[in-house]
């Protein structure tokens, strides 16, 4: 059977298929890009976050996770993409690419300290039109690429405070702090911590033990313990999961200040205070300024964003229960000091334990001095030593 | 004729029951995912989705198989032997600081290819010598080698923290401790036209090398002589310490070439990161594929599919990120039980009328050796 058709019933019908095509496409093409001015205020961005632990784990981990859960909440056009759990290897660089490309992430906040090199270099160079900011303080002008970017707080301000809560609370003038290694970032806590103690009781002393790395909970409950034993009666800690120490510091009723994330639902007796990140401020303004189209590479975000207890990148936890009136005053005002920059921690003259001088007589370092990135001594009062 | 018929029986068998056994515990994750309050159906899709679906995906569980083809060795070929070593992290971790030492000292004075083997061979000397210590503890000894591979472990963890905090640490990583970086020209690539780096097709060859080895030669034969009753194979006069320690340097040196891979072709100095579990991860492999090297390729492919869908699980489904450890850890305990399952299934057996001799002499007493 075949189908007969004359010349001007195929032209007709090309014709009305032409005809119908574009019309369809015109009208598609209106919808399009009417909705595209209607939608232009909630086209959802979506922001990769990569933690190396789990969100939950009372620490640094859930410090970030929390300032993501604030931003969607806070924004509707938010969207998150999440993955907990990610080690430092490849699996890191495959974890992000995934978001990129399934998820369409134009963000990504790789949050462990180790995915910057090779991991996110190497992204970053193959996707230049994502945005990676790594939590950490690690760009360089010039080295990185463009699209990079870093950010950092300066915790130790809010250590200060604790320290100086700590001192005062303290019965026997002895703390401890338990951390994991001896680098820069955790050596200017435990400095703070005993400075800040020291300013208000000076015969203050703080045992520090190293643990050997980020998560050694058996080591860090022994610790614990074996301060307890020597009559240290408040503890802190620079680990990834500060939970082991401060329920550890609980059992045996003594008192604990935080580290990363707010611990006082796990110590409800003994929590003085502590020392939390708060990075939803740092990540709302971000994806704002991402919203209004602005980025690393065109310069409009910087690259280096730091800040401390002014800018909100870091805050003090509420007082405990046993924070008597005149730690709390005495926080509180040096609290105040720090935000409005009359009060500088690294001021000479410091010794370090060994009776060195370290900070001169009349030098005075303030939170953005190089120097203090390299820190690799303890200060006076501090019971330790930093060789491995 | 019939000899066929029974190989074809135990291939089916050695096929089927690994396969059932990976569909059980599938179905156990399902109900798993159920009662997190996941769509089981939705789940096994992103499995398949983002382990095995796209090349692009598929590329991401070669990425994370090719570490554990080498590591598993270091479990599979002491098997043989009888033995059972875990110490693949550390020979991993060895392996990875020795092919770095020489890497760094080498520095660009030679061309890169001389500087690749070179480390290639100083990861898998490292590790070879690692385990050879544990097999020769074992045999001078008598120190059972599981405790003593996995006390070594933690040696070499230790001297790793010591050597990139200490010695050999890079005074500018200032935050993560770390070696000297390892020239740029120094560093291995990827395979042409993929993001998988060559560890990949190292770990393939060396298993097949492994399998030829155990299974088609007089060496291999020996070993697994030994394996199975080590009286016997002394009388028989087979060098029982000689093979103790060929096997051990050998299955030691597979995980070292893993360790250098791991820092020639991903993290490019040696710190912390080198010692995440791929060692741990081999020692699963090596046992769900019962010691065969072969399978353990398809083991390791398994499992690296397994944690390459773990992103996915919780982006998409909102699932806790211990649930690809749910996962892994009930495909293996199903995979494990399995091995129970040989023998139990008439079909797979061979049949009777097979072995029964054609025209026994009618003697009493003659039918029960017979079954035998």
């Amino acid at each position: 059977m075949r189908l007969h058709l004359s010349r001007r019933q195929v032209i007709r019908g090309l014709l009305a298929t032409t005809a119908f095509g574009a019309t369809v496409k015109l009208g598609t093409g209106c919808a399009a890009s009417s909705s595209d001015t209607v939608a232009t205020d909630d086209q959802p961005i979506t922001l990769g976050f990569i933690y190396v632990g789990p969100k939950d784990d009372y620490g640094y981990n859930q410090a970030h996770a929390e300032g993501a859960a604030q931003i969607e909440s806070k924004f509707s056009w938010v969207k998150l993409s999440e993955e907990a759990n990610v080690p430092e290897t490849t699996a890191v660089a495959e974890s992000m690419r995934s978001m990129i490309d399934s998820d369409g992430a134009q963000v990504l906040f790789p949050t462990s300290f180790g995915y910057f090199d090779p991991h996110i270099l190497k992204l970053a160079t193959e996707y230049p039109e994502v945005q990676f900011f790594h939590c950490g303080g690690l760009y360089q002008e010039g080295v990185h690429p463009k699209n990079v970017g870093s950010y950092y707080g300066y915790i130790d301000e809010a250590q200060y405070v604790a320290g100086i809560v700590a001192g005062l609370t303290s019965k026997t003038g002895k703390l401890g702090f338990i951390a994991a290694k001896p680098i820069p970032q955790v050596l200017r806590n435990i400095n703070s911590y005993t400075l800040g103690a020291r300013s208000v009781k000076p015969s203050t002393t703080t045992q520090v033990i190293f643990t050997g790395n980020w998560a050694e909970p058996i080591k860090e409950a022994e610790a614990t313990n074996s301060m307890v034993d020597q009559g240290i009666d408040v503890v802190t800690c620079h680990v990834d999961s500060p939970k082991v120490v401060m329920e550890t510091a609980e059992k045996r009723s003594i008192f604990c200040t935080g580290y990363h994330a707010n611990q006082s639902a796990l110590a409800p007796k003994g929590y003085l205070t502590g020392a939390e990140w708060d990075w939803a401020n740092l990540y709302a303004q971000i994806a704002e300024d991402v919203k209004a189209g602005k980025t690393l590479t065109e310069g409009g975000i910087p690259h280096l964003l730091r800040g401390g207890l002014k800018d909100g990148f870091c805050k003090v936890s509420d007082y405990g229960l046993a924070v008597s009136s005149e730690a709390k005053q005495a926080a509180d005002e040096a609290k105040a000091k720090l935000m409005d920059g009359r009060l500088v921690i690294y001021k000479g003259e410091i010794k370090d334990n060994t009776g060195a001088v370290v900070v001169a007589a009349n030098e005075e370092l303030k939170q953005l001095d190089p120097k203090l990135e390299s820190m690799n001594y303890l200060v006076e009062g501090v019971l330790g030593s930093v060789g491995s | 004729m019939s000899w066929r018929t029974i190989a074809w029986r135990k291939t089916l068998e050695s096929t089927l029951i690994p396969f059932g056994a990976i569909l059980v515990g599938l179905l156990l994750f399902g109900v798993f995912c159920a009662v997190a309050g996941a769509n089981p159906f939705a789940v096994y899709g992103s499995i398949w989705k983002s382990a095995f679906g796209k090349w692009s995906t598929f590329q991401n569980t070669l990425i994370r198989a090719a570490p554990l083809m080498l590591s598993a060795l270091c479990t599979a070929l002491p098997a043989r032997l009888g033995l059972v070593i875990i110490g693949n992290e550390g020979a991993l971790v060895m392996g990875g600081l020795a092919a770095v030492s020489i890497g760094l000292a080498i520095g660009t004075a030679a061309p890169p290819l001389m500087v690749q083997i070179a480390m290639g061979l100083a990861g898998m000397a490292a590790g070879g010598i690692w385990i050879a210590f544990a097999g020769a503890l074992r045999h001078y000894r008598a120190v059972n080698e599981t405790i003593s591979s996995l006390l070594l472990n933690y040696i070499a963890i230790a001297l790793l923290n010591h050597l990139v905090g200490g010695p050999m640490r890079d005074p500018s990583s200032l935050n993560k401790p770390s070696s000297y970086p390892l020239a740029a020209v120094n560093m291995l690539g990827t395979i042409p036209g993929t993001r998988v780096h060559w560890g990949l097709v190292y770990g393939l060859i060396a298993c097949i090398i492994a399998y030829v080895l155990i299974q088609r030669t007089t060496f291999g034969f020996a070993a697994r002589t030994a394996g199975g009753n080590i009286r016997a194979a002394r009388i028989a006069g087979l060098p029982v310490g000689q093979l103790t320690l060929i096997i051990c340097f050998l299955a030691g040196s597979c995980a070292g070439l893993a360790g250098m891979v791991e820092v020639a072709a991903v993290q490019g100095s040696v710190n912390e990161s080198l010692n995440v579990g791929y060692g741990y991860g081999g020692i699963l492999v090596a046992f769900a594929a019962r010691h065969n090297p072969i399978a353990a390729i398809f083991m390791a492919l398994l499992v690296g599919g397994i944690l390459a869908s773990g992103g996915s699980l919780q982006r998409t489904h909102g699932l806790p990120d211990a649930t690809v450890l749910v996962f892994q850890g009930l495909v293996f305990l199903v995979v494990l039980y399995s091995d129970s399952l040989y023998g139990r299934f008439s079909f797979f057996k061979e049949k009777p009328q097979l072995v029964a001799p054609p025209s026994p002499p009618p003697s009493p007493g003659q039918e029960s050796v017979i079954v035998s």
